[in-house]
Formats: structure tokens, sequence, C-alpha cells
């Protein structure tokens, strides 16, 4: 990455939203799927189900020589070969990365795992629902929030 | 989780205009999550509910922080900056809520680890809006930091 950066004139409205999820689990994601379709923005998501694979994404290195830079990342925090707290920390840590907003989607609810994350950086922790309602009401108020709200940095093409 | 147990989420509010600051008050006394507004109108002061020195030691640390950028004292930037490199503070969220569109600005919070950046609409239904959005993504289904 060359460090140079486009921020949005105001919050992102249009455009397709690219988003990274790092996610082991083929039911989770297609719940993911299934919510975000909901949605009015239109998402482009992308899914690793490694550790390893999500910094490769990020990194923009074989075989994602030719990924986008997300919008943001949903990061599960129970993955193969790297665990999410790994790759938070490798996120954030990074100067390049660390503007990306990563969000926490996990089924953990243990206190240790929201301080661990927060103190990580982490820009939010977020539980997934059992019930695919809930899940996509959850979704939608991420969306709202994130999409038409907040300001958010995105690569010059 | 707080609201689980029906405890009211403590919110510190750090802005310098009084109808920003009032706005903010009425929007979130409408919310249907229990919660305290706190607001302090200075960066020192914020820092000092933080840390809860002087009259605010009895005060409870907040769950999350909306903060204002430009302040008289101590600016937001110098606020957020002290409250990540922190290890107590640094697990706080900080909401940034300012009238700026700089990008610079919004560049430097984000490296500083502002957990988002938003800002203020003019218009009274879109800053409501904004604030009702805060409530029902942050107040209703983040996992905010366990004290």
């Amino acid at each position: 990455m060359d460090g140079k950066e486009n921020v949005n004139s105001g919050p992102l409205r249009s455009g397709t939203v690219e988003i990274l999820l790092v996610e082991d689990n083929p039911g989770d994601v297609r719940l993911t799927k299934e919510a975000f379709k909901e949605c009015g923005h239109v998402f482009r998501l992308h899914v690793v189900d490694d550790g390893v694979k999500a910094m490769l994404f990020l990194r923009r290195q074989a075989p994602y020589a030719a990924a986008p830079t997300p919008h943001m990342v949903l990061l599960d925090l129970n993955l193969p070969k790297k665990d999410g707290k790994t790759v938070l920390a490798e996120i954030k840590k990074d100067k390049d990365l660390r503007r990306i907003p990563v969000i926490i989607l996990t089924t953990s609810k243990a206190e240790e795992d929201i301080l661990r994350t927060y103190d990580l950086h982490a820009n939010c922790y977020l539980t997934k629902p059992v019930e695919l309602e809930k899940f996509i009401t959850m979704i939608r108020s991420l969306e709202e929030f994130w999409f038409s709200f907040v300001h958010i940095l995105n690569e010059k093409e | 989780m707080d609201k689980e147990f029906g405890m009211p989420i403590e919110i510190l509010l750090v802005e310098d205009n009084p109808g920003d600051a009032r706005l903010t008050q009425e929007a979130f006394k409408e919310g249907k999550i229990t919660n305290n507004l706190h607001v302090v109108q200075d960066g020192v002061e914020a820092l000092a509910f933080l840390r809860k020195e002087g009259a605010y030691q009895n005060m409870p640390r907040p769950d999350i922080v909306l903060l204002d950028l430009n302040l008289p004292k101590k600016d937001g930037r110098e606020v957020l900056s002290e409250m990540k490199q922190d290890l107590v503070l640094k697990r706080i969220p900080v909401v940034i809520l300012t009238t700026s569109k700089a990008e610079e600005d919004i560049l430097k919070t984000y490296n500083l680890h502002a957990n988002c950046y938003v800002t203020k609409p003019v218009e009274l239904e879109e800053f409501l809006a904004v604030i009702k959005s805060i409530e029902n993504f942050w107040l209703t289904f983040v996992k905010l930091p366990p004290k």
C-alpha cells in the first residue's frame, strides 16, 4: 500500500461497500450473507476462514493480490491457524491497516474476550444472536450506523 | 452486561456548545435504553471526570464517551490520545462527534484509535437521527467493556 487515502466527503451512502468477513463456520457465513442481503447498501462480502488468510487478504499477498482494501472487517475470535485476537493485534499495530474498523462478531460473551479485544483497539464488540431475525436486526443497526453516519476511510483506486 | 441487568449506561459527553449538549441530552432521554448522560465542556474536565479527580471523585466510570474535537483548554485530539495511551481508560469506546469533516481529523483520530468518527449534521432532524442511531447501535447491540 502506498498510504495514499481518500476520505469520503460525507459518510458512505452510495457505491459498493467491501467487507471482509473472517469466519470459519459455514453456517455463520451463510447467516451473515443473508443478513447483509436484507440491507439497503450494496455489499460485497469477502470471506476467509482463518486468521492467516485474513492477514494475506489485508496485505494483498498471494492469492489475494487483487483484493480491495475493505471498508470494514468483521472478525470472529475462534479461528484456525491464527486466532482473532492475534489478527486484531496485527491490524491495529500496522500503520497502513489500523484505520480499518474491526468489528468483533463472535458467540463468545466472556468478559475477558470483551476486555482484551477493546484493549487491542477493536472498534466494537458484537455477539451473534442464534436466531436469524435477531441477527438481521443487529446487522441492520450496524449498517445504519456505520454506513449512513460514520466517516470511514477508503483507499484511492 | 449492564443493560441485561437493567443498570443504566453511563455516557460522558464532552461538548462545549450548550445547544448541541442540550439536543443530545433530549435525544438520549427519549431513548429506550436507560442511561445517564454526563456533560463536561472542555478537555481538562473530561480527563478529570474519567480519572475521578477533584469534583468527579464519586462519578461512575463512563461506559462510552462522545467526544467533540474543538474544545477549550485541551482539545479532543489530545483527550483521545491520552485516553488511548492510558492502560485503564483505553478500553472505553470513544465516538468522535464533531462538525469537522476535515480529512486530517478523520485520519488522525482513527490513527489514535478512535472507535468511530461521526459528524454532527446542522439540521435538527438529522442530528436526532444520528443520536438515535448511536443509541440503537452502541447502547443496544454492542457489548461495552465490563467494569
